[in-house]
């Protein structure tokens, strides 16, 4: 049994035919007004904010990779959201590259980080899995508070935004704002396109049984440590530009609430959909602005929204839209 | 005295191996009802570090608001605990055994970050200090190591709850039912045991236990709210270098584990909080099952 059984009606509607194609372009519009409206909206919001939004979503996206696609419950992914944040914190304001290096290196150092914990973390599965990463991660927090290039509880601050490609200066909100918006899609496109191919489709299949997958041959071992790099990878661009936007690299970044809060979006937005963790980033993350002008405590609101989520909305947003909307999924 | 042991003074060999042993019992108490809860629900109590950390402020609170004090403490504060297990099964829980268990991890985390999330609205992020009892207060010469007495009655404390719990779950009738129904609940049900009221009380238990950790360790750490988050970590290590198997070797470990960081605190003090993880992740490397675990 996997966490969710949702994203396989979409292939069948577009075998179809007449209305799927409909569909298709109604699909294509949708993107296009999105594309358009995410051009827009610094016209119009804090720039800041909106950015924040874009690294959470890329990281929820990375995160849901995993979960959503593979069946596989991370609760590290703070380590690599936050050492890639640190490693091109460092890179940028001690060795002076330039940003798009700084997020590359970054992008790199959770690959590399990845590939170590995917290769521990998935000789088992299940529960065992989400404790072996949140231990793992751990482990990297401690590294973080002790290391001396991370500086301990202070961070790695007032790290220079630089000039990208030598043209942009990111100082100005708006060349800053549509570099995000761009890491962003190329991360998101990055995301569809591993979930539209074969090796999509087997990850699939592994989350939904494992044994079968392997008595068809697949190497499945291989499959989930791929998916656990890309996802880990993935996660690290998005914190390396978190710490391009924000100019600093901290503790908090690598905490196990990190962790937690990244699965919050997942759960909330909607496993194994794509655009699911992109609006439960959204609105996780305009709950905490909106939360921090007031006194209620923000765990708490978290935690309760987590345990509404598990109860009765274990779909998330867009799973219950797609299911009461969308098309008709067979079976459950 | 002794000299040099390894080129260490044996005074602190023996006092951080003291130190190690300390956090050893509560890793071995938490650690077994973890693995309790696990073996009867199927569900990883991520609220485990929470409810020890409510252990701690229920006794502090025992004591200042009622002036009830520590021994009281050490019998009421784990019934509260237990009570409040027995409602979040009842109300929460219970209603996420027919789903996948990840959802039941996912549950306790937001269940432990509100409780945790409450104490620290309430009391803020200092620890509060608590009294060692006047009957432990003082300490005694071994000869070869100076042991205050409050640490070695945890010690001594956890190590007879640990074997008491082992024997009522491996010995006793009640223990019988309990392992019966870990493997075959239906079956179990259809011989007229009331099943669900039996979990319901595995958990109440479990928390219980961690509401005693929380007890037992009021004197020793400071009692603050963030005092079980990080420790619930480092028992899910010990879990997962265990294996959930055996209830045995939940406690094994964890004592084990607990002297092996008290060790890297005297030879190589950087990787004392890190060596825990280290060690799993060779474990993992070797047999993945963990120490104690079978292959499922």
């Amino acid at each position: 049994m996997s966490l969710h059984s949702q994203s396989s009606g979409r292939a069948s509607a577009q075998a179809a035919g007449g209305p799927a194609t409909v569909g298709l372009t109604l699909a294509k519009v949708g993107a296009l007004v999105v594309l358009a409206a995410l051009l827009a909206v610094p016209f119009l919001l804090y720039p800041v904010f909106l950015m924040k939004v874009l690294c959470f979503a890329l990281f929820a996206c990375a995160f849901n990779l995993l979960i959503g696609f593979g069946g596989l419950l991370s609760f590290g992914h703070a380590a690599f959201f936050g050492s890639a944040a640190y490693v091109t914190a460092h890179a940028v304001k001690e060795w002076g590259w330039s940003p798009e290096l700084g997020v590359l290196l970054g992008t790199l150092a959770g690959a590399v980080l990845g590939l170590l914990f995917g290769m521990i973390a998935i000789r088992r599965q299940g529960i065992y899995f989400a404790m072996i990463t949140l231990a793992l991660s751990q482990m990297v927090y401690f590294l973080a508070l002790q290391l001396p290039f991370t500086h301990g509880e202070d961070g790695i601050q007032a790290v220079p935004r630089g000039v990208l490609f030598g043209l942009f200066d990111l100082h100005n909100p708006l060349a800053m704002y549509y570099t995000v918006l761009g890491v962003f899609l190329i991360g998101f496109a990055i995301i569809w396109r591993t979930v539209h191919s074969p090796f999509g489709q087997v990850l699939k299949a592994i989350r939904e049984n494992e044994a079968r997958a392997i008595s068809l041959g697949y190497r499945t071992d291989r499959y989930k440590l791929l998916a656990f790099v890309l996802s880990a990878s993935l996660a690290g661009l998005a914190g390396g530009t978190k710490a391009i936007v924000f100019q600093l690299a901290t503790l908090t970044d690598v905490t196990w609430q990190m962790s937690g809060e990244v699965v919050l979006m997942t759960l909330l937005g909607g496993m194994g959909t794509l655009t699911g963790p992109v609006i439960g980033a959204a609105l996780v993350v305009t709950l905490e602005n909106y939360l921090a002008a007031t006194s209620l405590p923000v765990p708490v609101v978290i935690g309760c929204i987590f345990v509404a989520c598990v109860l009765v909305f274990r779909r998330g947003i867009a799973g219950e839209i797609a299911a009461r909307f969308g098309n008709q999924k067979q079976g459950s | 005295m002794m000299g040099t042991i390894f080129g260490i003074p044996p005074q602190a060999l023996f006092g951080q191996l003291l130190l190690g042993l300390i956090n050893g019992s509560f890793y071995a108490l938490l650690s077994l009802g973890l693995a309790v809860i696990f073996g009867m629900l199927n569900v990883i109590n991520f609220a485990h570090g929470a409810l020890y950390m409510m252990g701690a402020f229920v006794a502090w609170l025992l004591l200042n608001q009622l002036g009830i004090g520590y021994w009281w403490a050490l019998l009421v504060a784990p019934l509260i605990v237990g009570a409040f297990g027995v409602v979040l099964e009842k109300t929460l829980l219970s209603r996420l055994y027919k789903l996948d268990h990840l959802y039941g991890l996912l549950l306790t985390f937001g269940l432990a970050l509100i409780v945790e999330g409450a104490f620290r609205h309430q009391y803020g992020v200092s620890g509060q200090p608590y009294p060692i009892p006047a009957e432990l207060s003082g300490g005694r010469n071994l000869g070869f190591m100076f042991l205050p007495n409050y640490r070695g009655w945890v010690v001594v404390a956890s190590l007879i709850v640990c074997i008491g719990t082992w024997i009522a779950i491996e010995k006793t009738k009640l223990g019988a039912y309990l392992r019966a129904a870990t493997e075959n609940p239906v079956l179990v049900q259809a011989f007229g045991i009331n099943v669900p009221r039996m979990v319901t009380l595995t958990y109440a238990f479990g928390v219980a236990l961690a509401g005693l950790a929380g007890v037992l360790a009021a004197p020793i750490y400071q009692v603050s709210p963030l005092m079980g988050s990080h420790l619930i970590i480092v028992v899910f290590a010990v879990v997962v270098i265990g294996g959930m198997g055996s209830i045995l070797g939940a406690v094994l470990t964890g004592y084990g584990l607990g002297l092996l960081e008290g060790l890297t605190k005297v030879f190589y003090p950087e990787a004392s909080n890190i060596v825990v993880f280290v060690i799993m992740a060779v474990v993992l490397m070797v047999k993945p099952a963990g120490l104690f675990g079978r292959e499922r």
